[in-house]
């Protein structure tokens, strides 16, 4: 029951901006919608909370503690980029950035995409996953040209090619689940439906599991943006709209993620040795290191961002690939943490980037003085990203660096220097963007920063104190994936 | 028997289908290439049915329906629609010549034949056999995808290795189930409309649709 009404209200979203989404109140409608998924999310947390796991519409969708957090983290972020992009896309509008036309296609398009997300994180048929997975990227891939501007098109041409093209091998990874699947389980659609291949994994064909999970990182960690497959990620981050940027990076590459460490959990089960595992600390390890390098190198703020989100799913991949219940619990709280800080900052970039009129780092000068609240927003979001304490970025990077010396030392030192390196670079040009000499003007709409503090303040009490429902709930869904 | 003949007509079909990905691969010009797409779609669609028909997997029949209407028919047309609209009926560039392109499909396709042996040997299917030239499909029209520098022939590149998935599945496990192979098809026509609008977008902004022009954004 809350499971349906999770999907329904995003759907109903998109189907009505579909039709009004033109409307001076298309806006508020959106948030409204947003609104009401977080309030269904929460239902269903409750729920969960009470009652423990469960599936529903004919075992087709299911919760358990591993998803459950990610809908929550996800609906919540999606309400509040929906506030933050309220005054934004109005700012855009007069600055005869775009029209009501495209402004109808952006909260349709948000909305299905909302829905898409958490489709493929309830979705209890791998199959129905890869296809939420897909209509993720098709709803999102509009959304990137939305400003019709050869970079905005050459950037969406690129994402919907390479995300298209990797998801094709998710496919056929999944086709070869299946063909595993039907020998244990018999043919029908029973035979694709998570709960059931986790209770027989350990009945599974090695040798077909193992490809299989193959295609399915090398497909689905194309969304991930793990190096070598990243080459869309700053392209798309860089020029589509703001909102967007922070949704895909706070939210779609956690989905996909999700989308790897479930097959891994299958895969894990079939084989003797940590196969699986290795396969992900070797990606996310080169995507660390190669992504902490490029920081440096990057001109435009967004793209500089996009490239530590690069950097962070790295880590994140390489603790689930670590395995154990300490390194997947430093994972999941690396999602939430990244998610919360890295949407807070795309906010306070989109912003700054309005009163400058300019992407370009070298003209963003002086936030500070023009707007505290920006200036403030913006340095505390990137000492948080690059894991200063006390924030929640800090924690589990601790966490996941502890458990790498303890276990895999011989990697400790990439990671170290990574992270050194990644500080040096953001630190190095964030500063100078908010103190100095103001070049910045009034923006006609005024900025909504209420979103970029409380994920901020989100983000400094998880790494004060984790309340103890969370803990447990981390606990679980890390027993469970490690 | 009735088996055994249903099995050889599935290998003629699966061999047919990688005799059109090579074609597709060395073929110059873009309204030949949705005729080589369209018959793909043809061929994929009639396994689908002699498999449907001799196994009387009914979701099979619906599937092979499904490869009709949308991949020989629906996308094709629509294609050719596009193609008048814009008025293109250039020959198409290639980054690297005709005869070294079949040369590296060729080693695909040993490759995939290679990597698919000992899992055809485990499938219980009356076409099991048919795995490998899946897979060879996939990678040649992944190879088709990264040699050719116009939008058009780069989506029915993409369209192409679906074709090879949808192999990939009835080869191997009889299908998907039906829920998923509907949604994948609803995806593949979403796409294919996507790609559409994209054409027109990119074409009113480079006035071409030589993907050249969008190599623009790179790391400096």
């Amino acid at each position: 029951m809350e499971i349906a009404l999770v999907l329904c209200v995003p759907l109903a979203g998109a189907l009505l901006l579909a039709l009004f989404g033109h409307r001076r109140w298309a806006p508020e409608a959106s948030t409204l919608m947003s609104f009401g998924t977080l309030a269904a999310a929460a239902l269903l947390t409750a729920r969960v909370i009470a009652d423990g796991p469960m599936t529903a519409l004919k075992e087709q969708v299911f919760v358990d503690p591993f998803n459950v957090f990610l809908v929550a983290l996800t609906a919540f972020v999606a309400f509040t980029t929906a506030l933050f992009s309220r005054p934004y896309m109005r700012t855009e509008e007069h600055h005869k950035r775009l029209n009501s036309a495209r402004l109808r296609l952006y909260h349709s398009m948000y909305q299905l995409f909302t829905f898409m997300m958490l489709l493929t994180l309830l979705s209890n048929n791998v199959g129905m996953l890869w296809v939420a997975m897909e209509g993720a990227t098709l709803s999102t891939v509009l959304l990137v040209s939305l400003y019709r501007t050869p970079a905005s098109l050459e950037a969406a041409w690129k994402y919907f090619i390479l995300c298209s093209v990797g998801i094709a091998q998710a496919l056929f990874g999944t086709i070869l689940l299946y063909f595993a699947a039907e020998k244990v389980l018999g043919p029908g659609g029973d035979a694709l439906l998570w709960t059931h291949l986790h209770a027989v994994r350990g009945e599974l064909e090695p040798t077909v599991l193992s490809l299989s999970f193959v295609f399915l990182l090398v497909g689905y960690g194309t969304k991930v943006g793990l190096v070598p497959l990243h080459n869309w990620l700053p392209d798309a981050h860089a020029e589509g709209p703001t909102p967007i940027s922070a949704v895909l990076s706070g939210l779609l590459l956690n989905v996909a993620l999700y989308a790897v460490v479930r097959s891994k959990v299958l895969v894990d089960g079939a084989l003797e040795r940590n196969f699986s595992g290795g396969l992900m600390m070797g990606f996310g390890l080169v995507s660390v290191v190669v992504a902490a390098f490029f920081l440096s190198r990057q001109k435009d703020v967004k793209r500089m961002f996009a490239y530590s989100s690069v950097e962070h799913m790295g880590i994140m991949t390489f603790a689930f690939g670590m395995g154990g219940p300490v390194a997947a619990f430093a994972g999941l709280l690396h999602m939430t943490v990244h998610s919360l800080t890295k949407s807070a900052i795309f906010f306070t970039v989109g912003h700054a980037s309005q009163v400058c009129g300019t992407q370009e780092m070298a003209s963003i000068r002086g936030l500070i003085q023009q707007s505290p609240a920006i200036g403030w927003g913006l340095a505390l979001g990137s000492l948080a990203i690059l894991g200063m304490p006390p924030f929640g970025v800090f924690t589990s990077e601790f966490m996941v660096l502890t458990t790498a010396m303890r276990e895999h030392p011989w990697a400790t030192p990439f990671l170290l220097l990574s992270l050194g390196v990644a500080f040096a670079a953001i630190f190095g040009k964030v500063q100078p963007m908010i103190f100095g000499e103001t070049t910045a003007q009034r923006v006609a709409h005024p900025p909504a920063l209420i979103p970029v503090f409380v994920h901020l303040a989100i983000v400094l009490m998880l790494g004060l104190y984790i309340p103890p429902y969370l803990i447990d709930w981390y606990r679980q869904a890390a027993a469970f994936i490690g | 028997m009735g088996l055994s003949l249903a099995g050889q007509l599935v290998n003629l079909l699966a061999a047919l289908l990688l005799l059109l990905a090579f074609a597709m691969l060395a073929q110059r010009r873009v309204l030949t290439l949705i005729k080589l797409f369209a018959w793909q779609g043809a061929a994929l669609a009639a396994s689908t049915l002699i498999v449907a028909y001799s196994t009387g997997q009914p979701h099979l029949y619906f599937s092979a329906v499904l490869t009709l209407a949308l991949k020989v028919i629906l996308i094709p047309w629509l294609l050719h629609r596009l193609i008048d609209r814009l008025s293109v009926r250039w020959d198409i560039e290639t980054l690297l010549n005709i005869p070294t392109t079949m040369l590296a499909g060729i080693g695909l396709a040993i490759f995939a034949f290679s990597l698919a042996t000992p899992i055809s040997q485990m499938a219980s299917t009356i076409t099991r056999s048919t795995l490998g030239i899946a897979l060879a499909c996939v990678l040649l029209s992944f190879l088709m995808m990264i040699v050719r520098r116009k939008a058009v022939p780069q989506v029915i590149g993409f369209l192409s290795m679906e074709n090879g998935l949808f192999f990939a599945a009835t080869s191997a496990t009889y299908g998907m189930p039906l829920v998923v192979e509907l949604g994948v098809a609803l995806d593949v026509l979403v796409g294919t409309f996507i790609f559409g609008i994209f054409f027109f977008h990119i074409r009113e902004q480079f006035d071409s649709l030589d993907i050249r022009h969008m190599e623009k954004l790179k790391e400096d």
